[in-house]
Order: structure tokens, then sequence, then C-alpha cells
């Protein structure tokens, strides 16, 4: 594998990471349970929006097939789509959204702090925005997971629900394979497994801050890095690219 | 021909300069450290910009301002977009600063850092300057802004968060 065919790989998988976790947090904008939360939903996903946008106009560059962002975000098929299953997943409640954020927010954050450092200017300029975005997304999360998990019973049930179903995904973002040690040996991207420790010391304060238990045995659950993805990235394809479907080459 | 191209330079400068945020119009582009520089390239003025925020909508319309800017004061006009290195709230200039506080608008206290994970900052009221204040929340009503409220006046306001 050549380092421009990793290269290329990888802005993939980060851009659709972020647009469709940006894609699932927006879904809650008119819906969440108060004004501010309704305020903040949108503000986190317009973030992860707009670092896809940063990605996914690399991604293009890198290619040097004529593609622009949107090629990315609306044409391509679900088996094309390279973002991890943890961020297709759905909303649920705010237990499993906030827990989400918090186990995807954990993992970029340290991502972000080393890709900072790339050998590559242009992944440098976009770690260095994004850093301090998911700064404020961790603490935003982070505060949740605790209220939730340390307030009512309703609440802590509901919290231990979420980690149950969604701690085998998280183990996903950590996994390595050719194209990661390829950019790793390169300078140019960090290697993920790496973002163990500093994700495991996070998840542990806040963990223990909220009375929640870290799950202990966990059969991982992946696939979205090689195309496989679960039945709801389809329902989130369909609503995100109808438009652009029904109306081939509809333009702002 | 030095002068003038310095002169020229200095025109197109107090031009895209005076041009206002969208969302915070109470000051500049230039006070918030968005416009980091204007040159003359070959007769164009072009213009380097750089978005606060990655997805912060008003980035497309402050440079649509900027070029027009430009062009009204008679140049030939590009804008360039910056993302490397990140604008930082450290970049607001202390005029800026003067003209969000008396705007209603809580400046960035102290200069960017990493922080830990819970830190919060004192921020003063901007109307009656008591360090008695509460955040209601993390997220206002732009990106760049929280939602706080002073505990000794009752006054909500927003505070522009320092990153």
């Amino acid at each position: 594998m050549t380092e421009k065919d990793a290269l290329f790989q990888l802005l993939l998988r980060l851009g659709d990471d972020h647009l469709i976790l940006g894609h699932r947090v927006s879904e809650w904008c008119g819906n969440a349970p108060m004004l501010e939360e309704d305020l903040a939903m949108p503000n986190m996903a317009l973030d992860m929006i707009g670092q896809a946008r940063a990605i996914y106009q690399y991604a293009a560059e890198v290619e040097g097939a004529g593609k622009t962002e949107d090629d990315y975000a609306y044409l391509r098929e679900e088996r094309e789509f390279r973002n991890c299953l943890l961020v297709e997943r759905p909303n649920e409640d705010f237990a499993h959204t906030m827990l989400r954020q918090l186990y995807f927010a954990a993992f970029m954050r340290p991502y972000w702090e080393a890709m900072a450092e790339s050998a590559d200017e242009i992944l440098r300029g976009i770690a260095g925005k994004a850093v301090k975005e998911v700064a404020y997304h961790i603490r935003h999360a982070g505060e949740w997971v605790i209220r939730m998990g340390d307030g009512t019973e309703e609440s802590g049930a509901r919290m231990r629900v979420a980690i149950e179903t969604l701690h085998p995904y998280a183990m996903e973002l950590f996994e390595t394979d050719e194209v990661t040690d390829t950019l790793a040996a390169a300078g140019i991207a960090p290697d993920p497994a790496t973002m163990r420790a500093p994700w495991d010391a996070v998840i542990g304060e806040v963990f223990g801050e909220a009375s929640l238990e870290v799950p202990v045995k966990v059969i991982p659950a992946s696939g979205g890095r090689t195309g496989f993805h679960l039945e709801a990235l389809g329902h989130i394809l369909s609503e995100m690219q109808y438009l652009q479907r029904a109306n081939p080459g509809a333009t702002w | 021909m030095v002068e003038v191209l310095d002169l020229d330079q200095a025109k197109a400068w107090r031009a895209a300069a005076a041009v206002p945020d969208p969302e915070v119009p109470c000051v500049t582009v230039a006070d918030l450290g968005i416009l980091r520089s204007v040159e003359i390239v070959d007769g164009v003025a072009v213009a380097k910009v750089t978005p606060t925020y990655n997805g912060c909508p008003a980035v497309l319309a402050i440079e649509l301002a900027v070029e027009a800017a430009l062009r009204d004061a008679g140049f030939e006009a590009r804008i360039e977009r910056v993302i490397a290195p990140a604008w930082t709230t450290d970049w607001i200039t202390d005029e800026g600063r003067e003209k969000l506080r008396a705007y209603g608008i809580a400046p960035p206290v102290g200069a960017a850092g990493k922080g830990s994970l819970f830190t919060q900052p004192e921020v003063p009221c901007p109307k009656c300057g008591s360090t008695g204040t509460t955040r209601v929340s993390e997220f206002g009503s732009t990106a760049c802004k929280a939602h706080y409220k002073c505990d000794a006046c009752a006054e909500p306001f927003d505070y522009f968060k320092c990153i």
C-alpha cells in the first residue's frame, strides 16, 4: 500500500466518522430535552460537519479525481463508507447519545493532539483547530454522563444499558491495519492503538465520578473500516442523500 | 514606487479591517483577529481570513463581505482561507475585548490553554463586573459563545469562549 493510498483511506475514515456522527447529533435539533441542549447539540454537530468538510476537501485533493466534498458525502453507497460503527449507532435516549459522544471525543482529543505533530501540513492545520473544539465535546458529554450515572435510579439504569450496548463498539476506534501502520511509520498520522491509555484515563475518571463501572469483559464489534455496517447507516444515508439522489447535481 | 505600494496596502487593510463580524456586529473582523493580512499581489488585494470554528456558518458571509469591502475601495480582490495556525481567542485585540464588554458579551478570560477536564474560568459579568456568575450552558447562541447568568445583578449574558 502506497502512502498516498493509505492517506486517502484514512481521510475517508476520519471524514465519515465526523460526518455521520455530526448527522446523528443534528437529529436532536428541535428534539432535545431543554433549550440549552437544543443549542448545544447543533453546535457540536456543526463542529463535526465542519471538520468533515475540511477532511473531505483534502481527500478530494489527494484522490485527484476531480471530486468535491459533496461527492463523498452524498454520492457514495453504504459499503463505500468507512466510518466506525459507534458513530452510526442510533441516538436511542440521552444516555446513549452522551455516552457515544464521550467515547468518540475521548478518542479524538489525544488523536488530534498527536496529529498536530504530523509530517503533513494540512492534517496539522485541521488537527490544530479540531483539538480545541473536541475539548468542549468531552466536557459537555462527560458532565452529562456524570449527571445521569450518579442521578436517579432511572437515569443510572439507562446509563448502564448504554454502556453495555456501546462499549463493544468503542473498541473499533483503536484498531490498526495496513492503513494506520503505513501512516504511523511515515509520521503522517498517529497509531490509533496508542490512544487507548489516554482514553481509559478519561473514561475511568468520568465513570468514577458517575458511580458507573467500566466493563471488564468486552467482545469488540467492528467492520466499519472495511465497509461492513449496521442496518442503521442505510437509514442515515437514505435521509442524508435524498436530495442529491432525487435531484442529481442540485446546488445551493 | 515602494511608498505607493505601501499606501495601497494600508488603504486595502483599512477597508477590509472595517468589516463588522456578521454574528457579533459590535466588533470588526480585525478586532477578532479573523482577518490575518491584506497584501497587494500583482495588483490584486489578497486578504487572508481564518475561521474561528471549523463549522462556523458565518465564514462564507465574512469572506464575501471582506471581498465586497475591498472592491468598494477600488481594489481587485481575492480571499484566501487559512486554517493553520488555528485561530485563538488570544488574537482578539484589547480594543475588541473592550467593545465586546460594552456590547454585553463577556470577553474570553485568560490565555488559551489546554486546561484540565472539568475546569471552568471565573467570568465577570459584563454589566456589573461581579465574578459571582453561573454557567447556564456550555453552548450559546453561536459556536464561539457560552451562556451565563450573573448571580449579583441577574443579567443573562453571552461569554466568548476561550479557545
